[in-house]
């Protein structure tokens, strides 16, 4: 079969060629996608059995090593595995169809780029049946904690190397493509907010994941090659590891919202039947919030011992956050005012995404205040802060994105019925996850930890069976996007929603293997300003 | 399909690709910065507590009648069999003086061992005021098997020390030698 390959054109090459040399931006899109659906389905497991054990006091199933080994890989798999891969796949797929470009500018890198991701995480994997297990040390990898892990320890690094070079030549392609390949009258405050948000996460991608890299190679390093970057018996000094990685830490904390936070930008408006109020504000507001990001790493620190100065500096710097970021959610709710509204499953996750996210928000400003930062430290109160912005920001920001586009990309609407049964679950089971959390720290819960006093008991039991039920609620997710795949559900049309703003809506659905050989035209109507 | 794609290719996109990649490079090399960036920060505002890691050539100067404590804790680093301690719970120095304070180290090993020990001081303030004249943290001590030696550090605190701070607390942590480990 693959000598007579005929370079057609019109259609993708036939089977698992088709995957292996995908050049197509909708190919390796896809590719990204189903990545990491996979990879939120290993780390929601690993997050089951956490809950699990954390279900009732005493140690009941899991050893405290194993324990540790999964709250390190639950978060390195979801958050790189898992969100990052499933943003890039969104801007795969969309950007190139929203300012009509007929690919991405550099279709090679692009494989590459997704081909390095299954290669690094089968290694970060196969640390679970390696001698001393996986990494145990949390996602953060602090010396001299993370100095102790076993065999796993260079499959760690050279994984997290993998995962950084996957990140930046898919933030290069992003750039270069956006900057170069718009459709002539496609201008830069024209383009849609989704594109703009990944502009801005790409350059903090460069900025920052290279310094992670260069961190860990400094473990890499200090455990084999005699050096003592971060080793007080040599002259180093554990807290700079801290300083390094956190300033990789916080802009990275912002590539996992930034897109999300472009999703709701186009799926509010659409919903609202209004254009997005603001747009160029929002445009700034992204850009304040990339810029602030790099200037308040050490408010993850504040416990290390800092001096007043630069404990308050970090506190204001981190406050001052708040006010781009409330721009952005003033003018979606201004978008909505007196828009006519319906509320089909894209509308509803963005909507509990607006809610949810504001509280992870909040929650980030009573952390910001170094007082209260000295008791919530290290608490469960960290943990629910941090998945109310992940989980009901993050997650369902692309789980919005899915609903809002898949009927572009399969060219079946999903099941509506099924797909808002999947959206009250999951919003109901991921605040009475996380929601107890809030107390369980407030009330001196210490995160990563697999037992606790038993005062903790009730609101860990009501935590867990959450935890079980949003992981039960993710399987109707996968069975609505498989439904639509195999085509049971209505055709859609091109617009497939009531006259959505965009050049993706103007292409029939599914979309065709190739588009805009041709770049449109981009008529005020289909634009977003 | 390759063909499609490179005719609607700005020529420009090589070029972009390849300064974000030098951008990419860039900030790899600015995460090693970071280490002596970090190293002279701290050495500039004493902050991180570290004290001077060779002698320092301060003359004992007049002697301020101002009583300053001075607290000694000794700490052993997780799994190295090592007995250290300080010969005196704590001292009281008046700034400009010069002191000497004398430590305990044990080798609990039936081996030759190479140590290391690591100072820190508190509050942080007072860490570039605290000069040592003479430490055994400057170098690397060998101890014979079993072997039981004292340790001597000679210092001066300056008298610029600030007014608020009564009490330094001066630590040393012992290591096994990492040069020694690794060999």
């Amino acid at each position: 079969m693959s000598e007579h390959d005929h370079h057609d054109d019109h259609g993708p090459a036939k089977g698992i060629k088709r995957w292996l040399y995908a050049t197509n931006h909708k190919d390796i899109g896809t590719m990204y996608l189903v990545f990491s659906l996979a990879m939120f389905m290993i780390g929601g497991f690993m997050a089951l059995i956490i809950r699990t054990e954390l279900f009732s006091p005493g140690l009941q199933f899991i050893n405290p090593a194993f324990f540790n080994q999964m709250t390190t890989m639950h978060a390195l798999i979801m958050v790189f595995g898992a969100v990052m891969p499933a943003f890039v796949g969104l801007a795969n797929w969309m950007i190139p169809l929203m300012i009509g470009a007929p690919d991405m500018a550099l279709p090679r890198m692009n494989n590459w780029s997704f081909w390095i991701l299954p290669v690094a995480f089968s290694l970060l994997l196969s640390t679970l049946f390696m001698p001393g297990g996986a990494p145990a040390s949390g996602w953060t990898m602090y010396p001299p904690l993370v100095l102790q892990t076993g065999d796993a320890f260079p499959f760690l690094i050279f994984s997290v190397h993998l995962m950084g070079l996957s990140s930046i030549m898919g933030a290069i392609n992003v750039i270069v493509t956006i900057i170069n390949m718009r459709a002539p009258d496609m201008l830069l405050l024209r383009m849609p907010m989704f594109v703009w948000t990944w502009l801005i996460t790409a350059y903090l991608l460069i900025a920052v994941m290279p310094v992670l890299a260069g961190a860990v190679t400094m473990l890499l390093t200090d455990q084999f090659f005699g050096t003592s970057f971060f080793l007080a018996a040599g002259g180093g000094d554990p807290v700079m590891f801290q300083h390094i990685f956190w300033f990789f830490g916080h802009p990275e904390v912002y590539i996992m919202i930034l897109p999300a936070f472009g999703v709701v930008s186009e799926i509010i408006p659409t919903f609202s039947r209004k254009p997005l109020f603001g747009h160029d504000s929002m445009v700034y507001a992204a850009s304040s919030i990339a810029f602030l990001s790099f200037i308040v790493w050490a408010h993850h620190m504040f416990t290390v011992g800092m001096p007043l100065s630069g404990q308050l500096f970090f506190m204001f710097a981190t406050m001052l956050i708040a006010v781009p970021t409330g721009v952005k959610v003033f003018n979606w709710t201004a978008t909505m005012w007196r828009g006519a509204m319906t509320f089909e499953t894209p509308m509803l996750f963005s909507l509990a995404f607006l809610f949810l996210f504001t509280i992870g928000g909040l929650s980030g400003l009573m952390l910001a205040i170094v007082p209260s930062d000295i008791q919530y430290h290290d608490s469960y109160f960290v943990v629910a802060h941090f998945h109310y912005v992940l989980v009901p920001g993050a997650i369902f920001g692309i789980q919005a994105a899915v609903y809002y586009w898949l009927p572009k990309w399969s060219g079946h609407m999903y099941n509506e019925k099924l797909g808002k049964l999947h959206f009250w679950l999951s919003a109901v089971f991921v605040n009475v996850t996380f929601f107890p959390m809030h107390f369980l720290g407030l009330a001196g819960m210490p995160r990563r930890i697999p037992d606790y006093s038993t005062q903790f008991a009730n609101f860990n039991s009501v935590a867990s069976i959450g935890a079980i039920g949003f992981g039960l609620s993710q399987l109707l997710f996968i069975y609505i996007i498989w439904l639509s795949v195999r085509k049971q559900g209505a055709q859609a049309t091109s617009e497939v929603w009531d006259n959505p703003k965009g050049l993706e809506w103007t292409v029939p659905s599914p979309a065709p293997y190739h588009t805009f050989e041709r770049p449109p035209e981009v008529t005020t109507d289909k634009a977003f300003t | 399909m390759g063909r499609q794609t490179e005719k609607r290719q700005e020529p420009g996109s090589a070029a972009l690709a390849g300064r974000l990649a030098l951008l990419a490079l860039a900030m790899f090399g600015f995460g090693f910065l970071l280490v002596p960036v970090y190293d002279v920060f701290c050495e500039i505002t004493g902050l991180g507590g570290k004290t001077n890691d060779s002698a320092a050539t301060v003359e004992e100067t007049a002697v301020v009648n101002r009583a300053v404590d001075l607290e000694f804790v000794t700490r052993v680093n997780q799994y190295a069999p090592w007995e250290f301690r300080a010969s005196q719970h704590g001292m009281t120095v008046n700034p400009g003086g010069l002191y000497e304070a004398r430590f305990v180290a044990r080798n609990l090993r039936d081996r030759a061992v190479t140590a290391q020990a690591v100072p820190s001081v508190a509050p942080q303030q007072a860490a570039k005021h605290f000069k040592k004249i003479d430490c055994f943290c400057f170098t690397t001590q060998e101890f014979a098997a079993g072997e039981e030696r004292e340790l001597l550090v000679r210092f001066i605190v300056e008298p610029e020390l600030p007014e608020h701070i009564d009490t330094i607390t001066l630590s040393y942590t012992f290591f096994d030698s990492n040069l020694a480990a690794s060999n």
